[in-house]
């Protein structure tokens, strides 16, 4: 399509150069605008078609390909749960200075959050996530799942007794609710319409000035219990949490008399006795309520853990990728027993350096032999090439499983030939050799075919002159010959060692307990610990590596030259 | 131009497989389980028979229970559960219900109660481990060894210490890839009674001890990550020894007449059962629940057990199991809880390895991959 | 080294020759052996995946066609067949459309940012599998195509666009672009051209690259067990599985199967490449 444009600029290129024979001046096009012009615009011209061209395909890949790494990627530093799932924690720790336990306020503020967190089943998720950064943080959060209902009953009961009023959800739908809201229930409630949902609840305009806490614990409370999925649940129907008498009491023993006599609006009567009442009320402390739920509430770490992850985004996957981890006391090595990370990146690499050395040594012979052999021949034993080449990734894999184990055709032959005794069999397989054995001879043809295309252009003449001149074989192979396949080697070397770093299934099936990659470990915590930021972030370094090669690639052989036989 | 015509028909092939692939999403039910001996098990005693009754239900069985937790966490991340009933080891359980995933169950209102009317809750008794939790069968992860090697003289494991006993029985093993089970083992064999293993590992000296233990058989050791791994490698003879699931190693011993003897002795109980993930619309709900009734009913029970050598969950359906389906072999003596076999028993403690796990999983893969 | 020994050759030179020859061959019985040791072994009459002694005897009954049988009987492994059926050409389809008309794009002289663009097309092949698996995972649940048959497709047919692309560029290079010229000069629209001139060239090309693309859907097994559920499972996934969980040597009935699948394909690519060379003019060799 482009050579249309192609014509016309050379149409264009000769009206101009007989335009040019007429007149002097700035040369003109057919058109009469300047050649430059119009030679430019033919340009960008072919340049937007090209790229309508490319275009289509380029917003597939990106949605169906960038897009998702870019959102892996993203999972490794993103660290949201903590902060939504204990908001009012999080805000009250911003102040605390890790010297001793937290304030009464903040634990006042955990109570309220762990209470919705509870009803909305998000604390053991959050539990299980910082369980990752401190053993034993999953089963605190746990149990507090259990224990939480009861932080607050004490308070609950002495209303409750104060007037039995306070245990209506009418009193606190009527002290709490927005006008608007209440009227917009009650609408819903008459319909007969099942399908539709409750309004979601609205606080009353001005209450959260005169009862901070208890209107911003009501709230949770409301919108918690509606959003249930299976049987939501009404404000109307239902008595509040706990936590929310806690609130009231807080708020009630924390406000200045005149607050409270100051407010009028609904239930005002009410709320002005409780607030006469409460100063005799009994008390509780909430460390110690905390602290009888579950003892690491008292515990320094655990506060620690939490206030250090309590940022949106974290450092901390990363770290734990390169087998340090973030501490309240800062930046610090795990155990020497738990590293594993940059053990198996380094064997990650070592092993896919000596793949790749293999697949020099093996693949450089072949190529030879086959960009020396008539055509007609080579292309007959490319064919014993490229069968490997073309069969399924997982039937090589387990035809090198039947090869290799102890049980296996390597060994009984050996056995059989007297080689090694029945009862010292090799180990071939479920180790580093058996990945090694088996991702060269899977590799083995991304060497073979760079190799072999550059070593087709090497004229042979070089050799010969080489010799006549007196050369011994060896030097005129060494001298003459390999410095100029050495770009076939260098394109071989990165591609199989790119793609050897990142292989999963098969040191999977065959690299037993030492023979496994960086890979496996991704693998298993995406789908069995479920660690997804660590895997994202072991998945993150791993690409950086791969996509440094690429770079180094692409600068050293070109993209375009990638041949597939 | 024929190059042309084939590339016009391959169009068109392309073309119709994707009509016939629409078409396939129709109504269906979407079952995971393990694939398998034990998938086929569920399909021979509760999906054959239920689909007899009901032939208008597709069942799709999905072989993604290994990995159910995180699907199912990718799943509501997305707003999107494409399944219909799952099942999962009682741990997977725990964690699916804690965090919300799976639906909470009254065993009692939804399951159908025993032949002589006792609840199901009763009947299932103490395996119900959690509010989302069906039990299904106890099985139990044991050790088998092979009854043919010529340096043992004669010798036969007697205990699950046999495992640690390279001078007496010579030869590789085959454990899982796992800290579970095989910490447990290790202290046990290394002294430590039964009841303190647990408390024992929540110390430093403890977890050292258990790894000094394992340390004397890594070198000898192939590491499996599924249960058919280990039966291949005993079968082949890679491994003298070697953990796995009690059904895979009767159906090796029993099924396919291999030189196989099960070792009874500490073996670790465990259940497996179903969830029913939340949050599913009305109408799929409905078509679980009809086929749990049937499927988690005393005599569905008892008839899975005639496929496979697990215990049935339900009290009532011990007395009903019978003989193997295809080889009359009597099951009983077979099963993880005949008191024949279950002398010495490691009860599984889910709690205490939600906990640990991730810790002990750091440092149990950095053990093995030094 | 020429290919034939002249006749005056050393002692010394005749070893290395025939020296060279033999370490030549072992390399490539190293590459053909996983491949040959297979196919006796698919005719197992056991269970298992070892030679048993009936086999070494050539016992005819220790051989068998049981385990290709129980290929073309088992539902499962059916079902399997025809999902890959079913997601591979559709895949196919996808990248060998869009990557044509972006090779063809790439072939001419003016690309801005020609080198980025490639290396964004070619990076599904480069980016390790179990990376783009797990980010496919994620994102494609989030967006709800995961375990969806449309998820699959896409996921492959992404990944098979690099093989497109590579192979249509290399066949572009040789393209004559005096040919479109031609026919444009002879009052052809650009359409016209593209379907009567330059597409016959290049579907030599297009069709060994839509071999690739198919092959590696054909193939895959890392990305369709992260976005692929029960509906989508593949011939590869059911191996996978087969592999790791009931283990049996159906998988080598469908090895060899699909060994057989390959060459059949491998042929095809190997005539397509002839049939170019001789198209473009130059010696099929």
């Amino acid at each position: 399509m482009s050579d249309a444009t192609a014509g016309n600029l050379s149409q264009a290129a000769a009206e101009s150069r007989r335009t040019d024979a007429e007149q002097t001046g700035p040369m003109l096009a057919a058109d009469g605008r300047p050649l430059k012009q119009s030679l430019n615009r033919a340009l960008r011209a072919q340049k937007l078609r090209a790229l309508a061209l490319i275009a289509p395909l380029l917003l597939f890949l990106l949605v169906t390909f960038v897009a998702p790494i870019v959102d892996m990627l993203f999972r490794s530093v993103e660290n949201q749960i903590v902060s939504e799932t204990l908001p009012r924690t999080v805000m009250a720790l911003e102040d605390w200075d890790e010297t001793d336990l937290p304030s009464e306020d903040t634990y006042a503020a955990l109570a309220y959050d762990f209470r919705e967190a509870a009803e909305r089943r998000r604390h053991t998720r959050l539990g299980s996530r910082l369980n990752y950064e401190q053993t034993g943080l999953s089963s605190i959060f746990r149990r507090s799942g259990r224990g939480i209902d009861d932080v607050g009953e004490v308070y609950a009961d002495q209303f409750i007794a104060l007037n039995a009023a306070w245990e209506e959800p009418a009193t606190w739908v009527a002290l709490m609710g927005d006008p608007d809201w209440i009227a917009a229930q009650a609408e819903w409630a008459a319909t007969e319409d099942t399908e539709a949902r409750e309004p979601s609840f609205r606080l009353a305009t001005g209450i959260e000035n005169v009862l901070p806490e208890t209107a911003d614990a009501y709230r949770s409370f409301a919108r918690a219990i509606q959003a249930e999925a299976r049987n939501p649940d009404s404000p109307v129907e239902e008595e509040p949490w706990n936590t929310v008498y806690l609130a009231l009491y807080r708020d009630l023993a924390a406000a200045p008399a005149s607050a409270i006599t100051g407010y009028s609006g609904p239930e005002e009567a009410l709320l002005r006795e409780a607030a006469d009442a409460v100063s005799g009320f009994e008390t509780v402390n909430l460390r110690e309520t905390f602290a009888e739920i579950e003892e690491g509430w008292v515990e320094m770490p655990v506060w620690g853990t939490i206030e250090t992850f309590s940022d949106p985004y974290t450092a901390g996957y990363f770290l734990a990728s390169v087998d340090l981890r973030l501490t309240p006391q800062g930046i610090e090595p795990v155990d020497e027993n738990q590293r594993i990370y940059l053990l198996l990146f380094q064997r990650t690499i070592v092993l896919s350096l000596s793949i790749m050395g293999l697949c020099v040594i093996l693949g450089y012979p072949i190529a030879f032999l086959l960009s020396n052999l008539p055509m007609r021949t080579s292309n007959l034993l490319l064919i014993l090439v490229l069968l490997p080449f073309w069969t399924s990734l997982l039937v090589r894999t387990s035809a090198w499983k039947v090869l290799l184990q102890q049980q296996g055709v390597i060994n009984d032959v050996l056995v059989w030939m007297g080689i090694v005794s029945d009862g010292a069999r090799l180990a071939l397989i479920n180790n580093q050799l058996g990945t090694v054995i088996a991702m060269t001879h899977i590799l083995l043809p991304f060497m073979i075919l760079p190799l072999y295309s550059v070593m087709k252009t090497i004229p042979p003449s070089y050799v010969r002159a080489a010799k006549s001149l007196g050369a011994t074989n060896w030097t005129a192979f060494w001298r003459v010959y390999f410095p100029q396949s050495v770009p076939g080697i260098g394109a071989g070397c990165i591609l199989v060692f790119i793609l050897s770093i990142g292989y999963y299934i098969t040191p999977e099936l065959v690299g037993g307990r030492t023979g496994i990659f960086i890979s496996n470990r991704i693998a298993f915590h995406i789908s069995d610990s479920l660690n997804w930021g660590l895997a994202a972030a072991l998945g993150t370094i791993l690409l950086v590596l791969v996509l440094v090669l690429y770079w180094l690639y692409d600068r050293i052989v070109g993209i375009d030259n990638v041949k597939l036989g | 131009m024929k190059l042309k015509s084939l590339l016009l028909m391959s169009t068109g092939a392309a073309l119709a497989a994707t009509a016939v692939a629409a078409q396939d999403m129709a109504d269906s039910m979407t079952i995971v389980s393990w694939g398998g001996a034990y998938q086929s098990s569920q399909i021979n005693a509760y999906s054959d028979p239920y689909q007899e009754m009901n032939p208008d239900v597709e069942i799709v069985w999905d072989e993604s229970s290994p990995e159910a937790v995180a699907r199912m966490r990718a799943m509501e991340e997305a707003g999107n559960v494409t399944w219909d009933l799952v099942d999962v080891v009682a741990a997977d359980a725990i964690r699916l219900c804690d965090e919300g995933l799976a639906m909470e169950v009254d065993h009692d209102e939804m399951l159908a109660p025993a032949d002589d009317g006792t609840p199901a809750s009763e009947d299932f008794g103490e395996l119900i481990v959690s509010d989302c939790f069906i039990p299904q069968i106890v099985y139990s992860t044991t050790n088998g060894y092979r009854t043919d090697v010529a340096e043992w003289e004669g010798r036969t494991p007697e205990d699950v210490c046999a495992l640690f006993d390279l001078e007496n029985f010579p030869g590789t093993r085959t454990l899982e890839r796992r800290p579970i089970n095989n910490l447990e083992w290790a202290l046990l064999c290394d002294g430590v009674a039964m009841e303190d293993i647990y408390d024992t590992l929540e110390t430093e000296e403890g977890i050292d001890r258990a790894f000094a233990m394992l340390d004397t058989i890594k070198e000898d050791t192939i590491w499996w990550t599924s249960a058919a791994e280990a039966i291949q490698f005993l079968a082949d003879g890679e491994a003298v020894m070697g953990s796995t699931y009690n059904g895979r190693l009767f159906s090796a011993i029993v099924e396919q007449d291999q030189p196989i003897e099960m070792l009874w002795d500490a073996q670790v109980f465990d259940i497996d059962g179903w969830v029913v993930p939340a949050d599913l619309p009305d109408d799929r709900l409905a078509r679980v629940e009809d086929f749990l009734v049937f499927a988690t009913d005393t005599q569905r029970l008892a008839d899975q057990a005639a496929y496979i050598s697990y215990g049935p969950a339900r009290a009532s359906s011990a007395p009903m199991v019978g003989t193997h389906a295809e080889l009359g072999v009597e099951m009983a003596p077979h099963m993880p809880t005949n008191p024949a076999n279950s002398e010495r028993v490691i009860v599984f403690n889910y709690l205490w390895w939600a906990d640990y796990r991730d810790d002990l999983d750091a440092r149990f893969q950095a053990w093995l991959a030094q | 080294m020429d290919y034939k020994l002249p006749p005056y050759a050393t002692t010394g030179q005749r070893i290395w020759f025939y020296g060279f020859r033999v370490i030549c061959g072992l390399i490539f019985f190293f590459l053909m052996a996983p491949i040959l040791v297979i196919i006796p072994l698919s005719f197992n009459a056991e269970n298992f995946f070892t030679f048993t002694p009936g086999m070494l005897a050539f016992d005819p009954d220790a051989y068998s066609l049981r385990h290709y049988q129980d290929f073309f009987t088992n539902p499962g492994w059916q079902q399997a067949l025809r999902n890959s059926l079913m997601i591979a050409p559709v895949a196919t389809l996808i990248s060998v459309s869009l990557g044509t008309l972006a090779a063809i794009g790439l072939s001419q002289s003016h690309v801005p940012f020609k080198g980025t663009i490639m290396a964004v097309l070619i990076s599904p092949m480069i980016v390790p599998l179990i990376i783009s698996a797990a980010g496919m995972y994620f994102f494609y649940s989030r967006v709800g195509l995961q375990g969806t048959y449309w998820g699959v497709v896409l996921a492959h047919a992404a990944l098979g666009i690099p093989f497109v692309i590579i192979t249509v560029t290399a066949t572009l290079v040789g393209f004559d672009r005096s040919l479109t010229r031609a026919a444009a000069s002879l009052g052809a629209n650009p359409v016209t051209t593209f379907f009567k001139v330059q597409m016959p060239l290049i579907l030599p090309g297009v069709i060994s690259g839509g071999l690739f693309a198919f092959i590696t859907s054909f193939d895959e097994v890392v990305v369709v067990i992260f976005v692929g559920s029960a509906g989508q499972q593949t011939l590869p996934w059911q191996m996978f599985i087969g592999l790791r969980e009931q283990i049996s040597p159906t998988i080598l009935a469908v090895a060899t199967i699909l060994v057989a699948v390959s060459i059949c394909l491998l042929t095809a690519v190997e005539l397509l490449r002839r049939r170019s060379e001789r198209l473009r003019g130059m010696s099929p060799g």
